[in-house]
C-alpha cells in the first residue's frame, strides 16, 4: 500500500474548501462545544445542528452518505454508554433479564449521547474532508497554539507516511517468511508472535531515531538554528469574515433552540 | 494494515464527556504539556522538533504493527510505556500528544473537545506510571528489569482503561459499577500483549543501541508537579467511592461547592448519576458485572471487526 | 596522467582558468566518529568555481562524512575547510550554509515539511530574506528543476524522481555557490534518472556529486575524485581515471569498458 491511501482530505471545487482554514477550525470547535452543551432530549436543537451539518456537506459538494459513514467511526464506543439505559431513573419501558429495566430517562439520555457524538464527529469529518492538514496546522499556529507543538505535529504528519511505509515493509517481510499449512494456525505461540512484533517495533524505533538525526542535519544544512520560520499563507478575505459570521450565528441559533425547547 | 490503530477503546470521541470534565482535563493537560515543552527545549534545544516529530510518527506506525490473536482479531500496542521509557518522560509525552492530535484531527479517532482528556488517558497517566515503575528496575539484574518493564507496560494499559471508566462515569455517560470492572477485565488482557511487545522491543533496542537505555534521564522538578497533580486527580476521583458515599459524583460536586451552580445552570453540566440496582443484592451486582463484561467484549469485537474491514493489506 | 597521490599531498590541477575562485578548499581533514571509528584520514580537496566534480568510492569510504563537513554539520571551529575563502567559524556558519547547497541522498530526509512550497521556502526564510523575495526564489527554484506549479502539493504524494528534484530546489532557492549532492540518481527508474541527469547538466552551478553511477560520471563530470577508507586515492580528469580498470577495481568501482576508452 501507499500510505497516501489514508489521506482523508477530499479535493472539491467548493466555497467551503476555499475558506480560510482558521474560520473552519474556529467554527468546528465552536460547534462541538455548543453541541456538548446541549441538554439531554433537546431534539429540536439536535435537528438544527444536523441541518447545519447537512447544509455544509452540500455546500462542500460532499456526499452525505460518505460524511455519515465516516461519522459512524466512533460508534463502537457507544457500547460504553449502553449502561445509562438501565441506570438513569425513570418510567420503566422494558424489563429485561436479571432485573435490568430500560427507563424512559435512560433512553433519552442514551439517544442524546448518541446524537451529540454523531453531530460532533460530523463536524470534525467535514473539517478534515475540506481542509488539507497543513492548512489546519497553519490555522492552529495563527490561533496561538504553541509553535513548538504545531511544529512537532507537522513533522509527525510528514514522517507518518514514511514510517508507515517502513512498518508496512516489515510486515510484508514477516508475511513473506511465514509459510502456513492449510490447517495449522501457524506463527508460533501467542507470546512468540507478540515478541516478533516487539522486535519489529524495536527495529522501527532504531531506524526512526537515525532518521530523526538525518532530518536534523538536513534542517541545519539549510540554516535552521532552533527557530522555525514559516510563510504566512493565509489572509482573511471578505467571504471568510462572512462565513465566520454566518457560522457563529448558526451555532448561536442551535444553542438558542436548545434552551427554548 | 489497519488505518485506525490500537487503543480504540481508549480514544474517547466527542459527546461522551461533558464540558466540565473536558475542560478540567484540558487544563491539567495544558499545565503538564507546558512543563514538558519547557524541559525538552532546555535539554534538546533545536533538536527537539525533528526528534519529537519523527518519534511521534514512529509510535503511530508502531501502533499499526499487529499480530494475530484469535478469531480474526489482532493484538496491537498503544506505545505510551515504550515511548516514555526510550524517549524519557517529557519527550515521550510530546510524542504521544502529537500522535493523539493527529489521530483526532486527521482520522477522527478521538474527539477534539475531549482531546485534553485523551492526552491524559493515553499519554500523561499511563506514561508517567510506566516510567516510574520501569525506573524501579535501574541498577538491578536483567530479569528484574524485564519484569518491571513488562509490569510497567501492563499497568499503563490497565490504568488508562481505569481513567476512561472514571471519566465516563463522571460525565454521566456510563455507570462506573458496570463499566469499570469490564474495562479493567478486558484491558488486563490487552495489557498482556502490550507488555510482551514492549519487553521485546526494549530487548531489541538494548542489543542494537545499548547506550540508549543506559542514559540517565531525570524528570527534573516538573516531575514532582505531575506526580502531585496525578495524585490529586486520583484522590478526587477515588475519594467518593472510598468514603462509602452512595453517590460519588454528587458528593464531589457538593464538596467542591458547585452543585448548586450545576443545578441552576441552564445546562445540566452534571447530569444525574445513580446506580439503582447496585448494592441491593449480590445477584444484581453479578448481573451488572456480566452485562458490562459482555458489553466491552462486544465493543472489542466490533472494534476489531471495523478495523479488519478497513484493512488495506 | 591523472594525479594519483598520497593523502596529504594535495595539489590537483584545476582545469579552469587560473583566476577562477576556489569554492571548496579542504586541507588535510581528519575526522573520527564519537564511537572511535575513523572516517576521514587526511582528506584534501580543492574545487574551483564552475567545476562539476564526481566523488566516487565504495560505501563507507567517507564520502558522506566529507559532505557533512562542507557546511559545518560535522567538524568544530578548527575545521580545515574553507568555502569561498571563508573558514568554517561559528560566525560564518549561517553564511556558509547558504553558500553550500547540501542535498541528502534520501529525499524523505531532505523534505521535512508537509508541503513543497514550505520546504523550498525553508532555506531562504532561515537566511532572513523578506517573504516576497522568499516566494520569488521558491518559484524560480521549482521552475529550474521543472517542478513549477507543485508549490501546494504534499511532499509525501510525490514520486521519488519528483522528490529528488524538489530536494534540489530546496537548496537552489538559497542561491548557493556550490551544490553538493549525495547519490542523486540512486533508486531512480531509467526515465527519472535521465531527467535528473538533464537537470544536473543544465544547472549552471559548481557541483560536487557523490555517486556509484559510473555512467553518470562519464557523461557529466569532467573531473573525478576517488575516495577509499577515508582517503582521497585519486583525483583527475574522468576519462583518464576511467581508462584504468585496475585502479577502479582496487577501490570497488565498476569499469565501464566503453569502446571509446
Amino acid at each position: 500500500m501507499n500510505a497516501n491511501a489514508f489521506d482523508r482530505y477530499l479535493e472539491r471545487a467548493s466555497a467551503v474548501h476555499r475558506l480560510d482554514p482558521r474560520v473552519k477550525v474556529i467554527v468546528t470547535l465552536a460547534f462541538i462545544v455548543a453541541v456538548a452543551l446541549l441538554p439531554d432530549g433537546t431534539w429540536a436543537a439536535y435537528g438544527a445542528a444536523a441541518l447545519l451539518i447537512a447544509a455544509t456537506t452540500a455546500a462542500a459538494r460532499l456526499s452525505p452518505g460518505l460524511v455519515l459513514r465516516r461519522s459512524l467511526l466512533g460508534l463502537p464506543f457507544l457500547l460504553a454508554a449502553v449502561t445509562v439505559l438501565f441506570t438513569v431513573p425513570g418510567r420503566a419501558l422494558w424489563e429485561g433479564p436479571w432485573g435490568l429495566v430500560v427507563t424512559d430517562g435512560g433512553l433519552v439520555r442514551f439517544s442524546s449521547i448518541t446524537l451529540r457524538s454523531l453531530l460532533s464527529l460530523g463536524a470534525a469529518v467535514l473539517l478534515t474532508a475540506t481542509t488539507r492538514f497543513p492548512d489546519v496546522l497553519h490555522a492552529l499556529r495563527h490561533l496561538r497554539v504553541p509553535a513548538v507543538l504545531v511544529a512537532i505535529i507537522a513533522f509527525m504528519y510528514r514522517y507518518l507516511f514514511v514510517l508507515v511505509d517502513e512498518a508496512q515493509r516489515l510486515l510484508r517481510a514477516r508475511a513473506a517468511r511465514s509459510a502456513r499449512l492449510p490447517d495449522a494456525r501457524g506463527g508460533g505461540s501467542l507470546a512468540w508472535r507478540a515478541a516478533v512484533v516487539g522486535h519489529m517495533a524495536g527495529q522501527l524505533f532504531v531506524r526512526s531515531l537515525d532518521r530523526s538525526e538525518r532530518v536534523y542535519h538536513a534542517m541545519q544544512a539549510r540554516g535552521y538554528r532552533g527557530e522555525l520560520l514559516t510563510l504566512a499563507p493565509h489572509v482573511m478575505r471578505r467571504r471568510d469574515w462572512l462565513a465566520l459570521m454566518i457560522g457563529g450565528m448558526a451555532i448561536a441559533t442551535v444553542t438558542l433552540v436548545g434552551r427554548i425547547a | 494494515m489497519n488505518i485506525i490503530p490500537a487503543g480504540i477503546l481508549l480514544h474517547i470521541p466527542d459527546g461522551f464527556l461533558n464540558v466540565l470534565v473536558s475542560a478540567v482535563c484540558w487544563l491539567l493537560t495544558l499545565i503538564i504539556l507546558g512543563i514538558a515543552v519547557a524541559n525538552t527545549r532546555r535539554d534538546l534545544d533545536e533538536r527537539l522538533v525533528p526528534l519529537a516529530g519523527v518519534m511521534a510518527a514512529f509510535i503511530f506506525a508502531a501502533q499499526m504493527l499487529n499480530f494475530p490473536v484469535a478469531g480474526g482479531t489482532s493484538g496491537h500496542f498503544i506505545g505510551a510505556a515504550l515511548a516514555f521509557i526510550v524517549l524519557g518522560p517529557w519527550l515521550g509525552l510530546l510524542a504521544m500528544t502529537a500522535v493523539i492530535a493527529v489521530q483526532a484531527l486527521v482520522f477522527q479517532d478521538g474527539g477534539l473537545l475531549v482531546m485534553g482528556a485523551n492526552i491524559l488517558v493515553m499519554g500523561v497517566v499511563p506514561g508517567f506510571l510506566a516510567w516510574f515503575v520501569y525506573r524501579l528496575g535501574q541498577g538491578r539484574g536483567a530479569r528484574a528489569q524485564t519484569l518491571l518493564a513488562g509490569t510497567a507496560a501492563w499497568l499503563s494499559v490497565v490504568v488508562a482503561a481505569l481513567v476512561v471508566a472514571l471519566l465516563l462515569a463522571f460525565s454521566g455517560t456510563s455507570s462506573l459499577g458496570v463499566v469499570m470492572p469490564a474495562m479493567l477485565g478486558v484491558h488486563a488482557l490487552i495489557g498482556l500483549g502490550e507488555a510482551l511487545i514492549t519487553v521485546a522491543a526494549l530487548s531489541f533496542i538494548r542489543r542494537a543501541r545499548p547506550s540508549l537505555l543506559e542514559e540517565e534521564r531525570s524528570v527534573g522538578a516538573g516531575g514532582w508537579v505531575v506526580a502531585g497533580l496525578s495524585i490529586a486527580l486520583l484522590l478526587v476521583l477515588f475519594a467518593p467511592f472510598a468514603s462509602g458515599h452512595p453517590d460519588g459524583l454528587e458528593w464531589v460536586a457538593e464538596s467542591a461547592g458547585f452543585l448548586s451552580t450545576a443545578q441552576d445552570a441552564p445546562y445540566s453540566i452534571l447530569p444525574d448519576y445513580t446506580v439503582p440496582f447496585l448494592g441491593e443484592t449480590g445477584l444484581s451486582t453479578i448481573a451488572a458485572g456480566l452485562l458490562g463484561a459482555l458489553l466491552v467484549a462486544g465493543l472489542v469485537f466490533l472494534a476489531a471487526r471495523s478495523l479488519r474491514r478497513r484493512s488495506l493489506v | 596522467m591523472p594525479v594519483v597521490h598520497a593523502p596529504a599531498t594535495v595539489p590537483s590541477a584545476p582545469p579552469t582558468a587560473p583566476h577562477a575562485t576556489v569554492v571548496i578548499d579542504v586541507a588535510d581533514l581528519t575526522y573520527t566518529y564519537p564511537g572511535g571509528q575513523p572516517a576521514l584520514r587526511g582528506v584534501s580537496l580543492r574545487i574551483m568555481e564552475g567545476e562539476k566534480v564526481a566523488l566516487v568510492g565504495p560505501n563507507g569510504a567517507g564520502k558522506s562524512t566529507l559532505m557533512l563537513h562542507l557546511n559545518g554539520i560535522l567538524g568544530g571551529p578548527a575545521s580545515p575547510v574553507h568555502i569561498c575563502g571563508r573558514p568554517l567559524s561559528r560566525d560564518n556558519l549561517p553564511l556558509i550554509r547558504g553558500l553550500v547547497g547540501l542535498v541528502f541522498q534520501n529525499p524523505d530526509d531532505q523534505l521535512f515539511s508537509p508541503t513543497v512550497l514550505e520546504d523550498v521556502a525553508f532555506g531562504p526564510l532561515h537566511q532572513g530574506l523578506p517573504e516576497a523575495e522568499v516566494r520569488q526564489r521558491a518559484a524560480r527554484a521549482l521552475e529550474q528543476v521543472g517542478m513549477a506549479g507543485f508549490e501546494g502539493r504534499l511532499s509525501h504524494q510525490l514520486s521519488l524522481g519528483q522528490k529528488k528534484r524538489v530536494a534540489i530546489a530546496t537548496v537552489l532557492s538559497m542561491a548557493p555557490a556550490l551544490l553538493v549532492l549525495d547519490e542523486p540518481t540512486a533508486g531512480l527508474d531509467p526515465r527519472g534518472r535521465r531527467q535528473l541527469i538533464g537537470l544536473l547538466r543544465d544547472l549552471p552551478v559548481t557541483m560536487l556529486v557523490s555517486t556509484h553511477d559510473m555512467w553518470l560520471v562519464d557523461e557529466l563530470f569532467p573531473r573525478m575524485v576517488i575516495m577509499d577508507e577515508g582517503r582521497v586515492v585519486a583525483d583527475g580528469p574522468t576519462p583518464e581515471l576511467l581508462a584504468q580498470p585496475s585502479l577502479l577495481e582496487a577501490h570497488g568501482l565498476e569499469s565501464l569498458a566503453l569502446p571509446h576508452h
